[in-house]
């Protein structure tokens, strides 16, 4: 007999009321799309450095974390799929959705830029992560709560990474520095998307699924200062949430041209499978 | 189908047998990642847990238990994918960590999982300290961490800086 028999307690699925609930359908459906639009996006837009990094480490470690930001998308948008219950699975949400229906803030949708821009966006979007998922570990959704706990693992040595190399290159040569202030300039004003609570964050949070985003904010901004001091990087004056409007589907031009390439397949010879 | 159906001991040591695709030194089982076997009437649940979210190798698995039992005669089947509690590198066997290091990969340290709030300034000392992670060729602990990530999502790139050889590290998690 293995160990894991007599280790590994069964435990049955987690049972969730509230997956079939027909009064919160709209917002729960909308809000994991939000989740899952922002890690398949952002996955998306880091997998493009794959074959492309500076360095071979650095092209494995991006090449990592997009693959676990599309693992988490599979399990949030197949939950968004089973709540829609409209018989859609996190592939005909991710491939077959037009650019308005996507859910995800603007900063996952912007471009590469350089390694400045890609860590930094990394760097911004990985803090807020991490606290969304630590809450969401204590949804009052078990399927919620369960994918949290799951995605907060891996989140969480994408911020120990991306954390650790704003450091690295704030506080580095005059160019590294310039380059890492520039980007951080550069993104400043999309951050505060998502922070920013509209009704559907609100019906989330009333029902205990998800946190109050303003809830999040505080602990963000002291890892936030606390990373860019070490950085040695100026945190802009402006406000941190001019952009807005990529949750409830209002997006850059950038938007489209990813899913030009991400949809293709599945647009051109639609059921197509290996 | 047999006459009687085979006792779920019987088949936790039938997936024994199925080896990791990635790791083929270890099994499925000794990978800590098979969380349940139960019958339901005449059918055969096996639930099983992702190491991390995106491994790719996870539909190869599935693929890999299910046609390994159909190889012992159980025809009626299905594959569950247990998410919780989330799948952590402590229920890797002991005689797995003892293949892994045979095979040139160390086993996973307690103490370097990532847990977010060590960023920066602790996860650059924690990497400088490497917590006496073994190389697997020549048993130093004067190694050093290249990179977070290698080969596969579960693993970590490190150099031993007595014998000169890059290994894997199959990180804590």
């Amino acid at each position: 007999m293995s160990v894991q028999s007599e280790t590994i307690t069964p435990q049955a699925p987690a049972a969730d009321p509230l997956v079939a609930d027909e009064a919160l359908r709209p917002a729960f459906f909308d809000w994991l799309c939000r989740m899952g639009d922002n890690t398949v996006v952002l996955g998306h837009r880091i997998s493009e450095w794959c074959g492309h990094g500076p360095v071979l480490e650095e092209d494995i470690a991006l090449a990592n974390t997009a693959l676990d930001l599309i693992g988490h998308t599979q399990m949030w948008l197949g939950l968004a799929g089973e709540v829609e219950g409209r018989g859609r699975s996190a592939d005909d949400l991710a491939f077959l959705r037009d650019a308005y229906r996507f859910r995800n803030a603007k900063l996952v949708e912007l471009p590469n830029g350089d390694m400045a821009v890609t860590l930094m966006r990394e760097f911004l979007f990985d803090a807020w992560h991490f606290e969304m998922l630590t809450a969401l570990t204590r949804s009052a959704s078990a399927r919620v709560a369960e994918i949290a706990a799951k995605a907060l693992k891996e989140v969480s040595y994408h911020l120990e990474r991306s954390s650790d190399l704003v450091v690295r290159l704030g506080d580095g040569s005059a160019e590294s520095h310039a380059r890492m202030q520039e980007a951080l300039d550069r993104l400043w004003s999309y951050a505060g998307e998502l922070f920013t609570a509209d009704a559907t964050d609100d019906a989330m949070a009333a029902a205990g699924i998800a946190p109050s985003l303003a809830d999040l904010l505080a602990q963000w901004q002291r890892t936030v200062d606390e990373v860019l001091e070490e950085a040695t990087l100026r945190k802009p004056e402006g406000r941190f949430d001019v952009h807005q409007g990529g949750k409830q589907g209002r997006h850059t031009e950038h938007l489209g041209y990813i899913l030009a390439e991400m949809q293709f397949l599945q647009r051109a010879y639609p059921g197509a499978s290996w | 189908m047999p006459d009687t159906l085979p006792s779920t001991d019987q088949v936790w040591d039938w997936l024994g047998e199925v080896p990791d695709p990635e790791i083929p030194v270890v099994s499925v089982t000794e990978l800590g990642i098979v969380r349940e076997i139960r019958w339901e009437g005449d059918l055969l649940v096996v639930a099983v847990t992702p190491t991390y979210s995106g491994c790719p190798a996870t539909a190869v698995i599935d693929l890999a238990i299910e046609s390994h039992l159909r190889g012992k005669g159980l025809e009626k089947l299905r594959l569950e994918r247990r998410l919780s509690p989330p799948w952590t590198t402590d229920w890797v066997s002991d005689a797995a960590r003892d293949k892994l290091r045979a095979y040139g990969i160390a086993p996973p340290v307690d103490g370097t999982a990532s847990d977010g709030r060590t960023a920066s300034r602790a996860a650059r000392i924690a990497g400088r300290s490497n917590l006496a992670i073994a190389c697997p060729r020549c048993g130093s602990t004067h190694t050093e961490r290249i990179s977070q990530f290698g080969s596969t999502p579960c693993k970590a790139s490190y150099r031993c800086r007595d014998c000169l050889e890059p290994f894997d590290y199959f990180k804590c998690h």
